[in-house]
């Protein structure tokens, strides 16, 4: 594995000096291997960007072929007839079967299925597993991010409101960096959109919501390969808060606009109802994709070129990705802020249109 | 000839992609003409640029 | 579509939404709530400072102007009472030079005619002097002169011609 030093003065020769050190023989002699390896990353970028029941920092081979996980185990939680509470160590890592009690679990592709003592997992056409899944509650990798996210939030938020009493009113220390974007959201994203009368009641929603996601998008940026908000049960459960809001708080004009558009014939209004109906479902919906699909897609694209270092394993490649993974990783930091915004944006929005007064009846 | 789903997928992007750098185009030349609506139109524009997006998070996703 | 439904998971989602309504809630009470209360509570002491600011500068202002037009009507005042100082001065001096002429007119008047009546005084007296000191050289003369007859003839006839030329 080649990782030049990036000194621009040198990245040029070295760029020559690359393209006249490939040597074709060499590639074709690793092809097979290559092969292996592209799965490997394949695989290895599904595993990532799933949750998992123990908090895998790093894993590597040693010399005698022995894997060695770093990192520590996670409380599993399960509700198959009673509460079932174990450590996931027992899994080893999803390669042996856990026992507990009378019942045997085994871990397919970061998921819990009841199986037997031989770790039977039966499979349908689709390679789906068969096998009976008990609900699972358990502590895992992104639960255990949600809740240090929670806490950072929440000790960080309290001692920025603490400060403004010891200190006369004004921010310090951090607070002083956070204090600006309290008031943008306020500002900039409740005020416009949801208007100066009823954003007061968003406001907790709309900061918790802001802060939640640009803390779980920076965390997924850091080498501790978490990958929070890039999980669909996640921005579910963030869409759907936003869902219920709207809905009830929405006012007698939001559901006039649904089911009787004012100012229209009679028969658009027929026709107008069913989709203003599904618009209703579809903007949440789109909230819960747009979130999921911009940060799984950040992470799968930065892992494939950081895999692509080792997969081209000359100079020049491995050099052209690390620029290209670099360059990415900037704009996954940018992504991540802009996700926070986008998703605290439409959801005023919708707020916004859920509060909406009309004062004219021809609108 | 039956064409992959993939395709269709990606001629999804490829408009998808038209559509929001015809809409950044857009906000560039509004603002442009008028410098001081810059906050305006950034909102518009991302607003806009999310709507069109998530169809083609739709296409990826149908065929995923 | 299928792929989203293989992925998710149910225990995630419940520690995600229970996880943030109790972070909403906390954070509403310990963290939003106060931030927001004293961003407030120092925009309206800053909006109050500014607006006792402009008033204290009006009230300034008018207080300035109310001093410029003090300073006018006193000024104005000033003026006008050094115009009618000057004038009742210019008057009062008239008058004493006036009254200072008359005065003087008067006693000139009076010195004249006091001279006039000491002039007649002294010239009744010189007359009646004159009268009786004539009237004893006359006797006199007229005894020395009766003494001897022809003499007074003389002089009757010396009176007479006097007194016919006067």
């Amino acid at each position: 594995m080649a990782l030049i030093p990036l000194k621009l003065k040198h990245l040029l020769p070295t760029l020559i000096l690359a393209l006249l050190t490939v040597q074709p023989t060499f590639a074709a002699k690793e092809t097979s291997d290559k092969g292996d390896l592209k799965t490997e990353i394949r695989e290895y970028i599904m595993h990532h960007l799933l949750d998992s029941h123990d908090f895998n920092i790093l894993s590597y081979t040693d010399d005698a072929g022995a894997v060695h996980h770093v990192g520590m185990p996670l409380p599993v939680i399960l509700w198959d007839e009673g509460i079932k509470i174990f450590s996931s160590s027992k899994f080893h890592h999803g390669e042996t079967v856990a026992q507990v009690g009378a019942n045997y679990y085994a871990l397919d592709h970061g998921k819990i299925y009841k199986t037997d003592a031989g770790g039977t997992i039966n499979y349908d056409e689709n390679h789906h597993a068969t096998n009976l899944a008990p609900l699972d509650f358990s502590m895992t990798k992104g639960v255990v991010t949600i809740l240090f996210t929670a806490l950072l939030m929440f000790f960080l938020f309290k001692g920025l409101a603490k400060s403004y009493k010891t200190n006369g009113q004004v921010a310090k220390g951090v607070g002083r960096f956070f204090e600006p974007i309290v008031l943008y959201v306020r500002d900039e994203i409740a005020i416009p959109n949801i208007g100066e009368k009823h954003y007061k009641k968003y406001m907790s929603f709309l900061l918790t919501l802001f802060f939640f996601i640009w803390f779980l998008n920076l965390l997924g940026l850091t080498p501790l390969g978490i990958n929070v908000t890039g999980n669909i049960a996640v921005t579910f459960a963030l869409a759907i808060l936003t869902f219920i809001i709207t809905n009830v708080t929405g006012k007698k004009d939001y559901w006039k606009h649904i089911f009787w558009m004012p100012g229209v014939p009679t028969v658009m209004k027929l026709a107008l109802a069913p989709i203003e109906l599904l618009g209703v479902f579809i903007k949440p919906f789109s909230l819960m994709i747009r979130l999921y699909a911009n940060i799984s897609a950040g992470h799968i694209v930065l892992m494939s070129l950081i895999a692509l270092m080792f997969i081209f394993n000359n100079w020049l490649g491995s050099s052209l990705s690390f620029v290209l993974a670099f360059a990415i990783s900037i704009i996954e930091i940018l992504v991540a802020l802009l996700q926070a915004y986008i998703f605290t944006v439409l959801s005023a929005l919708y707020f916004g249109f859920a509060v909406e007064e009309h004062d004219h009846e021809d609108h | 000839m039956e064409i992959p789903v993939m395709v269709g997928a990606g001629l999804v992007v490829i408009g998808v992609g038209i559509g929001i750098g015809n809409i950044g185009r857009g906000a560039m030349e509004a603002i442009g003409r008028q410098p001081d609506a810059y906050g305006k139109i950034q909102t518009a524009m991302l607003i806009a640029a999310a709507l069109v997006e998530g169809i083609g998070f739709a296409a990826l996703f149908a065929v995923s | 579509m299928e792929k989203l439904l293989g992925e998710f998971s149910f225990g995630l989602f419940f520690w995600q939404s229970l996880i943030f309504i109790g972070l909403i809630l906390l954070l509403k009470k310990f963290a939003w709530k106060p931030i927001l209360d004293a961003v407030n509570e120092r925009e309206d002491s800053i909006k109050e400072a500014l607006q006792s600011a402009k008033e204290a500068r009006k009230e300034m202002e008018a207080l300035q102007s109310d001093n410029q037009r003090i300073l006018k009507e006193a000024r104005a005042e000033r003026e006008s009472l050094l115009k009618e100082a000057r004038k009742t001065s210019s008057e009062m001096i008239n008058s004493a030079k006036e009254e200072a002429k008359a005065e003087s007119q008067k006693i000139l008047n009076q010195a004249q005619e006091a001279i006039q009546n000491e002039k007649r005084a002294a010239i009744s007296d010189l007359k009646a002097q004159v009268a009786s000191i004539s009237m004893e050289i006359a006797e006199k003369v007229v005894r020395q002169e009766l003494e001897d007859k022809d003499k007074q003839l003389k002089l009757v006839e010396q009176l007479l011609k006097d007194v016919s030329l006067k």
